[in-house]
């Protein structure tokens, strides 16, 4: 039991990098590129970590705990999380909202370590995170509601659980389209393209990205660990509710949910290679198209 | 004995001002006693609320008064209680504060006038939550309206104080107006006055409807729900700082107040009285806190806000509406909690955040956020409750705010258990409201916190700050402390909210106790989630400290290359909410002054946005000055001419006796 709950959380905090190497990967060889080592994203994290950093002059100890407050956040919602088929290490009614609310205080955080620089860029980052956020968060809310209501739970890993399989029976068309809007949510809220571009070089454009600009050394590995952290919970989210193959035995749910995660990787791989990113000005209007499809999937159900 | 208790309690709060004027000469005195009262006052009270929060039952005190109609009732019952403990705590620390933010040693008669009607505010605040008579209830209710009138006027040379605080005048009679309807109607269908003979009014039919509807006008008005906010954000932004504190967190909240208990007077109301609540409740959340997102004043954009919060109470208030209807004890309880919760929850970081902006006036002189900035490094201990009021306020766990937001979003997770096919369970669709509430709540603070106190200072007020006197921050240490002890420990708070939940909706609490346990579960893990994330932070820093062997090197901000970056080239307020306030420009109607660069060497440009009140500028504003040209035309016929004065009295009565004879 013990061994399990250690595994689970072994899971949770050391592969998340590995999913964003494969996005890499998949995007270098779509472009004919050989690309970084897939374990690129380890190495990174090790050098920093050893690393100094260099601190603005205008800055306070808003923006030196910043990255720490936005990983430690990340990480906590990380635990309400059923990873694999196993309840998560904490469960309980409405956990939800407290998931979706540490996701907050971590760009909270974040946004404020920003500003703290009085740079116009990363003001600019900022500025663009949070208006995002705010249109990605009620859709994230729509995806959970027609998830309760179609698995009869109102925590993550009853939503995630047993009750899951014969939900898909009897709401699919519900279940499909909420689950195309948290595609969506996802890759809005992982700075991923169509939305930003993680490999952008002008400041002008970058989202979260240019927030980080002034972060270094240990600081900056803490952002970009807690970064991969947060697209390891989404694809986690997203690859439970479509892709439940109910495997029953404890080693055969860990290695499916393990594939899975890294076939989700490759996806978002391959929407990167194949998409490019919209205008700033066509954000929003994508944002809000995943929250009517959100609605639908509601109605769908409570007609 | 309790009520007794509370009663006193209030007669010592209306009486705080006293010493003021008694010790004119000894002046410090003076306001130090007025503070000492009205912290005995909220002493007392306490005393009289936490055993009624604590499980004893009800205390009454019923006494004979001369006027018609009258008696001097008072209830101490959870729902008072609940609302009791704010409004007489928040007006303790706001006079503490005013020590030293609005000293009497400097401006005399302002101050002593200014404690005079603050205390007789507080007083009256408190009885309007005891009294159990209607006539008690309005002349509480009446004395406390004018009171704020004089309060808002406390820099009464000031234009805009003048005009926010006739606008505020006429607001607050308006809804007196509505609301003496409503007790008039009910009264005399009853016989009686005393609200103790008003339980169980019929819910259905035309009749419930129309008083349904005066009620929610006349206490609606006062508690600022969308569209009758107008007269607010003026009005608190123009009072001085600890008395915008009082108004924005604990005023408002009689408004809320009058709401519950009218709800409680009406049997299981209908559905449809929840939904319309919920809908205003949405509305008022997500317009109050997009108007608040484009205002350049620091206190116009914290009394918007407080439109947002008061839209997120309504929200759990219609839930637990709901619950009631449909006999959804879960719905009753969750909703309920959330409401009540998060009317001591406002309270508390509102007037954090209020003290906090009346501090930054007090050592920049300006409340414009294009002129302020940097302000950390001069007052830090400002800027860090500031943030704790600020992480409140967006709802951001491990804090006070998430959790009333949270029983509110679990509420409308509840109607999902109602029966299939039944309409109400679109009742859901409240919880990714307040997803989205909650995050331009957060974007809207990043704004504030990041444009106020971050970066570099963008005026030379803001480079001369200095950090508040000891008077200023303990107030704001107390009340930061209370946000941060909610949040870590909510299930303290499970009990008496239950206990209110029964009081208020008449269910019985055993049918309550289910979900009672159940919240009170969920609350021990919240609690256990906070102290997770607290230990990791600390964690997370304490491994950055250790790993650390030099000091780390300091240098400039990246600016790309360029090496002197001015405060001039940061981001402002308005350029950080422009992505958000250009998607809300359907309500916000913004002034827009744009004269573009010209020609081959453009000499000047310049650009600005003036925020407008659309209700009030765009909509009562001009029908009023219509109205007024409107009957100047006719006014010439009838001023100073008495016998078409008397022929028109004359035909009034002759149509009055015409209708009585023939048509009734």
């Amino acid at each position: 039991m013990i061994l399990r709950a250690l595994l689970q959380i072994g899971v949770l905090l050391l592969l998340p990098p590995l999913l964003l190497g494969v996005v890499n990967r998949v995007k270098a060889i779509a472009a004919g590129r050989k690309g970084p080592p897939l374990l690129q994203l380890y190495f990174d994290l090790a050098k920093l970590l050893r690393k100094g950093a260099v601190y603005s002059r205008t800055t306070t100890w808003v923006f030196r705990a910043g990255p720490a407050v936005g990983l430690a956040a990340i990480a906590t919602a990380g635990t309400m999380l059923p990873v694999a088929g196993q309840p998560a290490i904490v469960s309980f009614s409405g956990d939800f909202v407290l998931f979706a609310y540490l996701l907050a205080l971590a760009r909270f955080a974040t946004a404020l370590a920003a500003l703290d620089t009085g740079s116009s860029f990363e003001g600019m980052g900022a500025a663009r995170e949070v208006s995002f956020a705010s249109m990605a968060e009620p859709t994230l809310f729509l995806v959970l509601v027609v998830m309760a209501r179609a698995t009869g739970s109102l925590s993550l890993s009853g939503m995630l659980g047993p009750a899951l399989a014969p939900a898909w029976r009897a709401a699919a068309p519900a279940l499909l389209l909420s689950a195309i809007a948290l595609f969506v949510v996802a890759l809005a809220e992982n700075s991923r393209i169509p939305v930003d571009d993680p490999n952008t070089h002008l400041e002008l454009t970058m989202i979260h990205e240019v927030m980080i600009l002034d972060h270094s050394g240990p600081d900056l590995a803490f952002i970009l660990y807690g970064a991969s952290l947060k697209f390891f919970l989404f694809g986690a989210l997203l690859v439970r509710l479509v892709a439940d193959v109910g495997a029953t035995g404890f080693w055969s749910a860990e290695g499916a949910f393990v594939l899975e995660l890294l076939a989700f990787s490759v996806l978002v791989g391959v929407v990167e290679s194949f998409m490019a990113r919209l205008r700033l000005t066509r954000v929003p209007q994508m944002l809000v198209g995943a929250s009517i499809l959100s609605v639908f999937a509601l109605v769908l159900l409570l007609r | 004995m309790t009520a007794l208790l509370a009663l006193l309690a209030a007669v010592v709060a209306t009486a705080s001002g006293l010493p003021g004027l008694l010790f004119r000469r000894r002046p410090t005195l003076a306001q130090r006693l007025s503070a000492g009262a009205l912290c005995l006052a909220a002493a007392i009270g306490f005393g009289a609320a936490l055993p009624v929060l604590a499980g004893s039952p009800p205390s009454v005190l019923h006494h004979a008064w001369g006027q018609p109609f009258a008696s001097l009732s008072i209830r101490l019952d959870p729902l008072s209680a609940i609302f009791l403990v704010p409004i007489l705590a928040i007006p303790a620390l706001g006079a503490v504060y005013g020590l030293a933010y609005w000293p009497q040693a400097q401006l005399g008669a302002r101050a002593i006038r200014l404690q005079l009607w603050y205390g007789v505010v507080a007083g009256s605040m408190a009885l309007v939550c005891l009294a159990d008579n209607a006539l008690l209830f309005l002349f509480a209710w009446e004395v406390m309206a004018l009171g704020g009138f004089f309060l808002v006027r406390s820099d009464g040379d000031r234009t805009d104080a003048q005009k926010a605080s006739w606008v505020y005048l006429v607001a607050a009679h308006v809804g007196t107006f509505a609301i003496f309807a409503f007790f008039a109607a009910v009264g005399s269908a009853r016989g009686s006055f005393d609200f103790a003979a008003w339980a169980g009014l019929r819910s259905t039919g035309a009749a419930a409807g129309w008083l349904a509807l005066l009620a929610l006008v006349g206490f609606g008005l006062k508690a600022g729900l969308v569209p009758l906010h107008f007269w607010l954000p003026g009005a608190h932004a123009a009072a001085p700082s600890h008395v915008s504190a009082v108004m924005s967190g604990v005023l408002l909240k009689t408004g809320v107040y009058g709401l519950f208990r009218t709800a409680g007077f009406f049997e299981a109301p209908p559905a449809s009285w929840g939904i319309v609540l919920m809908a205003l409740g949405a509305a008022s959340g997500v317009l109050g806190v997009a108007l608040a997102l484009a205002q350049h004043d620091l206190k116009r954009l914290l009394a918007y806000h407080s439109v947002e919060n008061i839209g997120i109470i309504t929200m759990g208030l219609g839930l637990a509406l709901l619950g009631r209807a449909r006999g959804a004890p879960g719905l009753v309880l969750l909703g309920f909690a959330g409401a009540a919760l998060h009317v001591v929850n406002h309270a508390l970081f509102k007037s954090l955040l209020f003290l906090g902006a009346g501090s930054v006036q007090h050592a920049t002189g300006t409340r414009n956020l294009e002129k302020l900035g940097g302000l950390a490094r001069a007052m830090p201990w400002t800027a860090g409750l500031f943030l704790v009021g600020a992480a409140a306020i967006s709802g951001l766990p491990p804090l006070n705010g998430f959790v009333s937001e949270w029983f509110v979003a679990l509420g409308a997770l509840r109607a999902l258990e109602l029966p299939l096919l039944d309409r109400a369970s679109f009742a859901v669709l409240v919880a990714p409201v307040l997803a989205l509430v909650g995050a331009l709540a957060a974007a809207c603070f990043v704004k504030v916190q990041g444009t106020v106190f971050l970066g570099n200072p963008r005026s030379a007020d803001a480079a001369r700050a200095h950090e508040s006197p000891r008077a200023m921050l303990l107030p704001m240490a107390l009340l930061a402390a209370a946000c941060v002890g909610i949040g870590l420990l909510p299930s303290l708070v499970v009990g008496p909210l239950s206990r209110g939940a029964a009081a208020w909706s008449g269910m019985p609490l055993a049918e309550l106790r289910p979900d009672a346990l159940g919240a009170l579960d969920s609350a021990a893990w919240i609690a256990r989630v906070a102290l997770l994330l607290l230990a990791l932070v600390g964690a997370v820093l304490l491994w950055r400290r250790r790993q650390r062997t030099a000091p780390d090197p300091v240098s400039e901000t990246w600016g790309c290359g360029y090496a002197y970056p001015t405060a001039r080239m940061a981001y402002t307020g308005s350029s950080f909410a422009q992505i958000l306030t250009s998607g809300f420009r359907w309500v916000l109607f913004p002034r827009v002054r744009f004269a573009p660069p010209r020609g081959f060497f453009p000499s000047s440009s310049r650009f600005s946005t003036e925020p407008r009140e659309a209700v009030l500028d765009l909509a009562l504003l001009p029908a009023v000055r219509d109205y007024i040209s409107a009957t100047s035309r006719v006014r010439h016929l009838i001023a100073g001419r008495l016998h078409v004065q008397a022929l028109l009295v004359l035909a009034t009565l002759i149509a009055m006796l015409a209708w009585r004879l023939l048509w009734w």
